[in-house]
């Protein structure tokens, strides 16, 4: 009698489980309202114009693309991703920016066996212990940038360099990241409030301590505030100031002058020459009218990721074959060369580059060279991932 | 520690205190004089600056800009008080909180409608980006001289307007005993919306010196608003020498203690740990000045004598 209940049971369960699914349903969260949606905004819009790149359909199935905003807060991120995967039964998770927003939803979405695919956030425990075979990050991980930025300033022979980030976990790390690879001395190492808008007694500080250059991670806002003041105060051009994640097509449009002449190192800039790039930002431009940030460029690489696992997979019904192709990232990508480590995290060039005034009179990035080629994060080595 | 370095971050923090002055001035009067707790006056800092950005924008001046948003911000400031304010004066304190701290909701969310979440970026006209060099080796930006000096002029408009004006005599007995001045025939309604608007003006103008530096965002004036109402409460409420001097003390000691604070502990225990215990003892650093300083004079540093 129980033997044949359990049984029924079982008959139930099977027919509940979706059936390897005709549509192809993906949840992209980002931010889109407060302050931060300058960054989300344009992410979504290239997701689209990804989506539009491939006729609407990831892998020439039919899709369907729910979109949500975090609002740039943990607790609202975890239940978009707790709807998304209960109630619309999504077989992909994308976007996130910020750090501690994908650190909230990792292990509700990996356990869940849902994909999760950053779109820029790259926190060093899921790189490391933490990682999971559910989870592909297709943007970077946060110490990659200063990382480069310490061997650059090693390699130009600079003595000494004094640098400025918030006093949040992504600050710490960065500099973490920067002393890996810088071999000068540090003669200042200042750590700031989170949002602090006023820099003028950091700056007093610095040119009193006589750097030969300056290292700052201050995203968004807080770098824009921060290079301003510096021109104010008459140092730039005098003290070399080199950036990771500061200096962007989202920063630059409100730092004008204050920028021009200042160093950074990314993944991507718009001016990257293969061929999956150049259409991708002359086709953004065209229609939103800007040129994209690497944010955005991130977000195009999603979608081109998404159709081009699915359509080697043969749809989305096999996981694990999915997973396979996930693992491949042979897709065509902004970035030209491109592959995932051990970790799900990528392998790719880290190139230096610096902001300068173009012949139409815009504020952009321009690409110097190569700093690192086919970098792979430090935190690989600590994920014991099955394959 | 560099003497010429000292001087410099005293410069920093002079005119971190001017700015907080002109915050508190306000702040102080209308707490002292009509009682009234007035959450919302971080908003003044953020409508100053948004006005200021926009009339530069429009009359492609700065000067002009500024001309224009001052009597702008005296006229938000009646207005505020009429509609509002008025209404609160003989409720208690938790009320006008209440009330005070919707109108902080209400001017977000309007800012937002009407110049979007986003924040702006406002430049300086070339006459006010240059620097000069003050202290030798250390260019000083102009315009932060000149918040130095708008802020010193302001303080001594209002210490001559308090101390040798009718209306200053009125302001005065008003924060000693209001219902004695309305007993002695004065029109204490008028000179409730005039003090108001007055301190509207007041952190009108501290937005407007704010916004070439800063960003102009929402919400943008109450982290200032905390430490407006520190510097009231060192400085003993209702008076705006009280104000004054407080203003500059707190201003330097958040300075100089951000700055030096962590080279300092860098001498007693390891880097890793200064670097974390520096920034955020440094934050609480005007907390605790306040605490001690009001174990010695609960009533603040220059109390007005009330009741």
């Amino acid at each position: 009698m129980s033997k044949r209940i359990l049984a029924l049971a079982a008959a139930v369960a099977v027919a509940a489980t979706p059936v390897a699914a005709e549509t192809v349903k993906v949840g992209f969260i980002t931010t889109l309202s407060g302050p931060a949606g300058i960054i989300g905004k344009p992410m979504k819009n290239a997701f689209e114009l990804g989506m539009e790149h491939v006729g609407g359909k990831l892998g020439g199935m039919d899709t369907e693309i729910i979109y949500g905003d975090d609002q740039r807060k943990p607790d609202v991120a975890k239940q978009l991703a707790n709807k998304l995967i209960k109630r619309d039964r999504v077989h992909f998770i994308a976007g996130i920016i910020w750090s501690n927003l994908l650190m909230a939803i990792h292990a509700p979405v990996t356990r869940s066996n849902t994909f999760l695919i950053s779109s820029n956030a790259g926190p060093s425990p899921i790189a490391g212990k933490r990682c999971s075979d559910n989870f592909f990050n297709v943007a970077f991980q946060n110490d990659m940038m200063p990382e480069a930025m310490g061997k650059y300033l090693s390699e130009k022979g600079i003595k000494n360099v004094y640098t400025l980030s918030p006093n949040y976990q992504a600050g710490k790390d960065m500099i973490k990241g920067f002393k890996r690879y810088y071999k000068g001395k540090m003669i200042g190492e200042v750590y700031t409030k989170l949002g602090q808008k006023d820099y003028q007694a950091e700056i007093s500080a610095l040119r009193a301590a006589k750097p030969e250059a300056v290292f700052i991670f201050l995203p968004g806002g807080m770098g824009i505030n921060f290079m301003k003041q510096y021109a104010q105060a008459g140092l730039r051009g005098k003290l070399p100031l080199y950036t990771a994640y500061s200096v962007d097509a989202i920063t630059l449009p409100a730092l004008k002058d204050a920028a021009l002449g200042i160093y950074g190192a990314q993944h991507w800039t718009p001016d990257l020459g293969n061929s999956v790039s150049r259409r991708f930002v002359a086709e953004y431009q065209k229609k939103y009218g800007k040129t994209p940030s690497f944010y955005a460029a991130q977000a195009y690489d999603t979608v081109m990721f998404l159709d081009h696992a699915i359509r080697q997979a043969g749809g989305v019904g096999d996981r694990a074959k999915l997973r396979t192709a996930m693992r491949a990232g042979d897709f065509p990508t902004t970035r030209g060369s491109f592959k995932f480590n051990t970790n799900h995290f990528p392998v790719q060039n880290i190139y230096l580059r610096q902001a300068i005034k173009n012949d139409k009179g815009a504020y952009v990035n321009q690409t110097k060279g190569v700093i690192l080629s086919a970098h792979g994060d430090s935190y690989a080595k600590d994920c014991k991932m099955k394959r | 520690m560099d003497p010429l370095l000292l001087l410099e971050q005293a410069f920093n923090g002079l005119q971190f205190g001017v700015m907080l002055f002109l915050i508190a001035a306000g702040l102080t009067l209308v707490f002292g004089i009509m009682d009234l707790v007035n959450l919302a006056h971080g908003s003044l800092v953020m409508i100053g600056a948004y006005l200021a950005t926009t009339f530069i924008g429009w009359t492609d001046s700065f000067i002009l800009g500024l001309l224009l948003a001052i009597p702008a911000m005296f006229l938000v400031g009646v207005v505020v008080e009429v509609i509002v304010l008025r209404t609160l004066y003989l409720r208690n304190h938790l009320d006008q909180v209440l009330a005070t701290f919707g109108l902080i909701l209400f001017f977000n969310e309007i800012i937002r409608i009407i110049w979007g979440p986003i924040s702006l970026y406002s430049g300086l006209p070339d006459y006010l980006s240059g620097h000069v060099e003050i202290i030798p080796g250390a260019p000083y930006p102009v315009f932060r001289l000149l918040i130095i000096a708008v802020g010193l002029l302001v303080a001594l408009a209002i210490y001559l307007i308090v101390a040798r004006t009718r209306l200053g005599m009125l302001i005065r007995a008003g924060a000693s005993n209001n219902e004695m001045v309305g007993a002695l025939g004065i029109d204490i309604k008028l000179l409730f919306t005039l003090v108001f608007a007055l301190g509207a003006v007041f952190a009108g103008l501290a937005g407007m010196m704010l916004g070439p530096l800063t960003s102009v965002e929402p919400g943008m004036g109450e982290p200032l608003l905390i430490l407006a109402f520190v510097v009231i409460i060192i400085g003993g409420i209702g008076s705006i020498r009280g104000a004054f001097v407080a203003a500059i003390v707190v201003g330097m000691v958040d300075t100089v203690g951000r700055v030096f604070l962590p080279v300092v502990l860098r001498a007693f225990v390891s880097d890793a740990a200064a670097d974390t215990a520096g920034p955020a003892l440094a934050s609480m650093l005007i907390y605790i000045l306040m605490a001690a300083i009001l174990v010695v004079r609960p009533r603040g540093l220059f109390p007005a004598r009330t009741g």
